[in-house]
């Protein structure tokens, strides 16, 4: 996934998206916005991002989950499957993102890039949403894919590669 | 300057602002694993040198403590669990990259192995107790022929529950204060350290008790040397594993670092037994009853303070 962290306006829709296509429960979320400001003022400068987990190629907490529960599933994308976890939080305490949280149900959730949506052929619910379409999601094996185009045209960066997760989510600049 | 908020409002319970979801249940689990494979340890080391005539209490006595201390660790493991009724899924895996699932089935092994111990010594206590049955009997009889190998297995088992207790912390590179392999030999030490307090608490033999506060006054050593060499790797390494070491250098957990676990832990006890083997009458429950909180004291601070340090972006 490509996140244009020069069109992202902060409206949080995504958030408001996500949490209504995935039933978060009340109080948490899967995704959220961050904005960061540089410099002093007048030189100022401002970037958004919309950050969610990473789905990263080289995930510490699959590796840490002793159930096997937390997986690589199509496309790499990273899952927990709900009945197989136990709920130790190792995999919480590894992701250097922050992308985890205990469902009140007692397993562990995050972003899932909506694969339920994305077997349908839709986007994710904050692709689809998004009112300016800073978003690109698409299968990054696939040279045509539009993900993969603008990440051909555009400047992107990943965000704390030095922790060698490998991650998934571009953001560009 | 430099401002990064979320503006979304993520409050993810446990999570944000700080994350916090090991509470007391998994250094109260490490302490207690590192305790008995403490114990465990001088237990088999004893036997296979010979010497268990030598150290009763460290080879028959001391060592039925360590189931007690496992099963109470199991239990806080469990309790730490927030989808409990899965638990049995630990044991239906093994997962050679994952410490958690290594570690479940190294007390998997361990536990047995300490009530097998407890049963072949526990006439030693009771010399009137009856097995009732005497199939136990006869398996009791098998082990104590098979003795050795059995030391050598809890050895060696016992030495891998102690690092363990360590490694689980030092396997998140999320965690940079956690990140350093000096913790698993660190938390071995601890619990050596503890175990011998322990031993030195229940002999009655003087020699022994002498022997112990020695060991131990060497595993206090080394155990300091270990906290120096962490520290010069935080320093020498990179800015996120800097800020974690400052943490403990002026940052929020520098009192409770110095003071409770390196001097009420390990300087004070060292200087007391230092005293006691010089000759000087020190009641011994006081050395032993600092090291024992110093060592509980080392895991929670580090299980806190670590989900306190944290890469920036
Ligand atoms: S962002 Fe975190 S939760 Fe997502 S795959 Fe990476 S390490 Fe795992
Ligand atoms: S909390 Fe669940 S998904 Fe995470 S490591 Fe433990 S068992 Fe695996």
């Amino acid at each position: 996934m490509a996140i244009d962290t020069k069109k992202c306006v902060g409206c949080c829709d995504c958030v408001v998206a996500c949490q209504t296509e995935n039933d978060v429960p009340i109080g948490y979320c899967r995704d959220w916005v961050v904005e960061v400001m540089d410099g002093t003022y007048p030189q100022l400068e401002m970037e958004l991002r919309s950050e969610r987990c990473n789905h990263c190629e080289n995930s510490p907490c699959v590796r840490c989950c002793p159930t096997g529960a937390s997986h690589y599933s199509e496309g790499g994308t990273v899952l927990v499957t709900k009945n197989e976890c136990i709920g130790c939080s190792a995999c919480i305490t590894s992701c250097p993102y922050d992308a985890r949280f205990v469902h009140p149900e007692g397993y562990v959730d995050k972003c899932t890039f909506c694969l339920h949506r994305v077997k349908k052929g839709m986007q994710p619910a904050c692709v689809s949403v998004c009112p300016t379409k800073c978003m690109y999601f698409g299968d990054l094996d696939d040279p045509r894919s539009e993900v993969s185009q603008i990440l051909k045209k555009r400047k992107y960066k990943t965000l704390i590669p030095e922790a060698g997760t490998k991650p998934h989510l571009y953001f560009l600049i | 300057m430099r401002e990064e908020v979320i503006i979304s409002g993520r409050n993810n319970p446990l999570i944000d602002p700080q994350l916090h979801v090991w509470h007391w249940e998994i250094p109260t689990y490490l302490f207690l694993g590192g305790l008995a494979a403490g114990l465990l340890f001088f237990a088999a080391l004893y036997t296979i040198r010979n010497k268990d005539e030598e150290y009763k209490t460290a080879v028959r006595i001391a060592p039925m403590l360590a189931p007690i201390a496992l099963v109470l660790g199991l239990v806080a493991l469990f309790l730490d669990l927030h989808n409990k009724l899965y638990f049995w899924r630990l044991y239906t895996t093994i997962r050679l990259e994952s410490p958690m699932s290594w570690g479940a089935w190294t007390l998997m092994v361990v536990t047995p192995l300490s009530m097998i111990w407890t049963a072949m010594h526990i006439k030693d206590i009771f010399p009137k107790w009856n097995w009732k049955f005497d199939v136990i009997e006869e398996l009791i009889e098998f082990f104590h022929k098979h003795k050795r190998t059995l030391a050598w297995i809890m050895l060696i088992s016992s030495a891998i529950l102690g690092i363990y207790t360590g490694i689980l912390f030092s396997a998140f590179n999320a965690r940079p204060l956690w990140n350093t392999s000096i913790l698993g030999p660190l938390f071995l030490a601890s619990g050596l350290s503890a175990g011998a307090a322990v031993v030195i608490w229940m002999s009655k033999n003087h020699a022994e008790r002498k022997r112990f506060a020695q060991l131990d006054l060497m595993i206090i050593g080394i155990e300091l040397f270990l906290i120096i060499h962490m520290f010069m790797g935080f320093l020498a390494s990179t800015q996120v594993q800097i800020d974690a070491a400052n943490l403990f250098l002026g940052g929020e957990y520098t009192a409770p670092f110095w003071i409770f676990v390196v001097f009420l832990g390990m300087i004070v006890p060292a200087i007391l037994e230092g005293m006691e083997l010089k000759g000087f009458k020190i009641p011994v429950a006081i050395p032993v009853v600092l090291v024992l909180f110093g060592s509980v004291m080392l895991r929670f601070i580090i299980a806190y303070a670590g989900q306190a340090s944290r890469w920036l972006y």
